[in-house]
């Protein structure tokens, strides 16, 4: 106990140094110049929570490690057990999930199924292929400027702009590919990066094609079977073909089961392509390079493939963003969305369908619902505390976002899913340990 | 000709901030194998850190310059150590000898924890400061162009130098330096050897932060304002710059970051300032393509 106390007094005083200048002092603009503003009071219970938290973990370390293990170990089996029924319980949720009739859980859960459907498209890259790939986002712009350009210049609907816009992504992964073919592990991660972060300065710059920092508004809706959803009722509309008052819930609904189909489409091809010569090859590539061309597999096709296909599947997702918003920025395309489809592909374990979807469910959606979660309570209870908790809630979104991100790695590096199903067995297909799989140098 | 001179000189200034900043990046993946990629944000933390140290002292009534600059890059450089020993003690070191990509995560994780936790700390508007050291000596007259010399950039480099070679002694002459080179080179054998990795580690660490707040403190002085993002785009730079020169390279590291700064300076003042960080990239790539060791790196042998 006495040694728990003593590191927990040294951790308070680290955080003291740490947080102490930072929370302590803020910098605040006056009439002339900068001033700093004293606030002891945050400092204090920052440091407070420093020093309990830790005392917390250190005592709770000293009681029984082994046991905590064990009991992780059986949680995770019984995890995976239950895996074999999360899949289809969670389809039949999402398909369910519009009847509902809220505009809130529709909206927030088209976020997320954008984000699985990304998830599941880096998988073949990282996950499938084991190549590292930091600079998705810029296959995601492509899609989205794609279909916004081609729509306004050309005048073409959603339905052909589509697979226009998913060629045209995969054909930016054919050409980022060549380059960085020769290039292994982490240097492919930076210029992945770096190409990411080229696509958006000259989207950010290219004022007379792209529009710039302002982006392009008024970007067409899609339509059904060339029904439009417009607000007037008309003959040509879905409301006035079908006799039902117009509403902008049928829009969004419509919009939710566009993504749903393309992300199922997505987990479709790529489960299919697994148990083909290609998928293998794959696998086979971020299993060990060397064998793999030792064996006569064609590297570069490999991974030019993987770049594509992973391209034309974010591509996809981007045509969807710019006819869902509406609108597209460059501001939608920063790195931040790469690091958050990468970890939701790591988060959910590399290689893991099931994985990567429960990844962004909890990624993207677990805040929206822990905000609803304390505004409820907050009505309930008749707290002022967590509404106020909740008010400031999306201030500290982010920061939320990134200890998660270190907490959830520390705990569970393999991912959520850890186990995984060959794609090719002798004999009987059973599920293997995480461990046992590769996580590709490429 | 003086036009150029002067993109020279600027160019210089800003290589020798990238350079400091991709001195860290480059240790850490020479010992440990991995980006660090909060390794920006610990130089955006050390600019803030610097700021703050800087009002204060005005507040506190501490008007010469020079002493109020040594306690300013004591106290940010300090601090920043803290940060970077913390950094590695909570996100990369229970995540040793795990999986390849977990650190990397855990590392995007607390690049965005820091960034976003200045930005909740500090606010999200720009942090300007009046120049510090203000003036400066005209090197050249010709045709009409007078090429500037200010003291500020004199500053910056001298400081620079200065701390790189304290850097240098450190790594070369040391105790400390020899067990990094150590670990360096083989850290399975290292520690059979009996040398404390995990301490080494944690040094190496302390020390690229320090660099890096040195690095934010020039950086504040130079550009005379400072955001939360600063980071970001300054940590790619300076990473493109360690990979230039020669990843796990030191002199290297210096090296890059002098190339990526004048190649930075010289785009902008010749073709484009908006496509610069274009440009720096697009260098990345075709180094990496033709020169995939980097200037001054060793070929990777790999057995089978």
């Amino acid at each position: 106990m006495k040694a728990a106390l003593r590191d927990a007094f040294l951790s308070a005083a680290v955080a003291l140094g740490l947080f102490g200048p930072m929370v302590g002092l803020v910098t605040t603009p006056t009439d002339h110049g900068l001033t700093l503003d004293p606030r002891p009071i945050a400092t204090a219970v920052v440091v407070a929570l420093v020093f309990f938290g830790r005392l917390l973990v250190v005592s709770r370390r000293a009681r029984s490690r082994q046991e905590v293990v064990g009991r992780n170990r059986a949680l995770a089996e019984a995890l995976t057990r239950a895996g074999r029924f999360v899949a289809p319980a969670l389809l039949v949720v999402a398909i369910a999930l519009p009847f509902t009739g809220s505009r809130y859980y529709v909206d927030l859960a088209t976020l997320v199924l954008t984000y699985v459907m990304l998830g599941w498209g880096l998988n073949i890259v990282v996950g499938l292929a084991g190549l590292l790939d930091l600079g998705y986002v810029a296959f995601y712009a492509v899609g989205a400027y794609s279909y916004a350009l081609l729509a306004q210049t050309f005048d073409l609907g959603f339905w052909t702009c589509l697979p226009l816009a998913g060629i045209l992504a995969a054909l930016w992964g054919v050409i980022l590919g060549f380059p960085v073919l020769r290039l292994r592990g982490d240097y492919l991660a930076i210029v992945t990066l770096a190409f990411g972060e080229i696509i958006r300065v000259v989207i950010t710059n290219w004022v007379s094609l792209t529009g710039g920092p302002n982006g392009i508004v008024g970007i067409p809706r899609p339509t059904l079977f060339g029904l439009s959803f417009s607000m007037d009722g008309g003959p040509g509309t879905v409301a006035g073909f079908f006799g039902i008052e117009p509403a902008t819930i049928q829009r969004v609904i419509f919009l939710y089961y566009v993504i749903l189909a393309l992300a199922l489409l997505t987990n479709w091809v790529s489960l299919r392509l697994r148990r083909q010569p290609l998928g293998r090859a794959w696998e086979a590539l971020r299993e060990d390079e060397v064998a793999c061309r030792s064996l006569g597999i064609n590297v570069t096709n490999t991974k030019l493939t993987a770049f594509a296909t992973g391209a034309l599947f974010g591509g996809f997702a981007g045509a969807f963003f710019a006819t869902r918003q509406a609108f597209i920025s460059p501001e939608s395309f920063t790195f931040i969305e790469s690091a958050t489809v990468l970890a939701i592909v790591v988060l959910g374990g590399l290689g893991s369908q099931l994985g990567v979807a429960l990844a962004a469910v909890v990624m993207i959606g677990g805040l929206e619902l822990l905000r609803g979660l304390l505004s409820w309570l907050a009505d309930q209870m008749g707290s002022d505390l967590f509404a106020g908790i909740a008010g400031e809630l999306p201030l500290y979104r982010m920061l939320i976002f990134g200890l998660a991100l270190v907490v959830m790695m520390v705990l569970r590096p393999r991912g959520l899913v850890s186990g995984r199903t060959p794609s090719v067995a002798l004999g009987a297909r059973k599920e293997i340990a995480a461990e046992l799989v590769a996580q590709g140098r490429g | 000709m003086a036009y150029a001179l002067q993109q020279l000189i600027n160019g210089v200034t800003l290589g020798m901030i990238y350079g400091l900043i991709a001195v860290g990046y480059t240790m850490v993946y020479g010992i440990i194998g991995m980006i660090n990629f909060a390794h920006g944000d610990i130089f955006m933390v050390g600019a803030f850190l610097s700021l703050i140290a800087l009002l204060g002292l005005s507040i506190l009534g501490i008007t010469s310059v020079p002493l109020a600059l040594a306690l300013t890059l004591v106290f940010a450089a300090g601090l920043a150590a803290l940060y970077g020993w913390t950094v590695e003690r909570v996100a990369y070191r229970p995540l040793r000898g795990s999986f390849r990509l977990a650190p990397l995560i855990s590392a995007i994780g607390m690049s965005i924890t820091l960034q976003n936790f200045v930005q909740v700390s500090q606010g999200a508007r720009v942090k300007p400061i009046e120049a510090v050291i203000p003036g400066g000596i005209q090197v050249m007259h010709q045709d009409g162009f007078a090429v500037q010399l200010s003291w500020m950039q004199i500053a910056i480099v001298v400081t620079t130098l200065i701390v790189l070679g304290i850097f240098t002694w450190l790594v070369t002459r040391t105790p400390l330096g020899r067990s990094m080179r150590a670990c360096e080179q083989d850290l399975k054998m290292a520690s059979l050897l009996g040398i404390d990795t995990d301490k080494t580690i944690s040094l190496t660490f302390v020390i690229g932060a320090a660099l890096a707040a040195v690095a934010g403190l020039m950086f504040l002085l130079y550009y005379g304002v400072i955001d939360f993002y600063i980071g970001f785009i300054a940590g790619v730079k300076a990473f493109t710059a360690a990979v230039l020169g020669g990843i796990g390279s030191l002199p290297g590291a210096v090296l890059g970051g002098l190339l990526i700064g004048l190649i930075e300076v010289f785009w902008s003042a010749y073709f484009s300032v908006e496509y610069k960080d274009v440009a720096a990239f697009s260098i990345l790539a075709i180094a990496l393509i033709f020169l995939p060791t980097g200037i001054l790196g060793r070929a990777e042998v790999e057995k089978v």
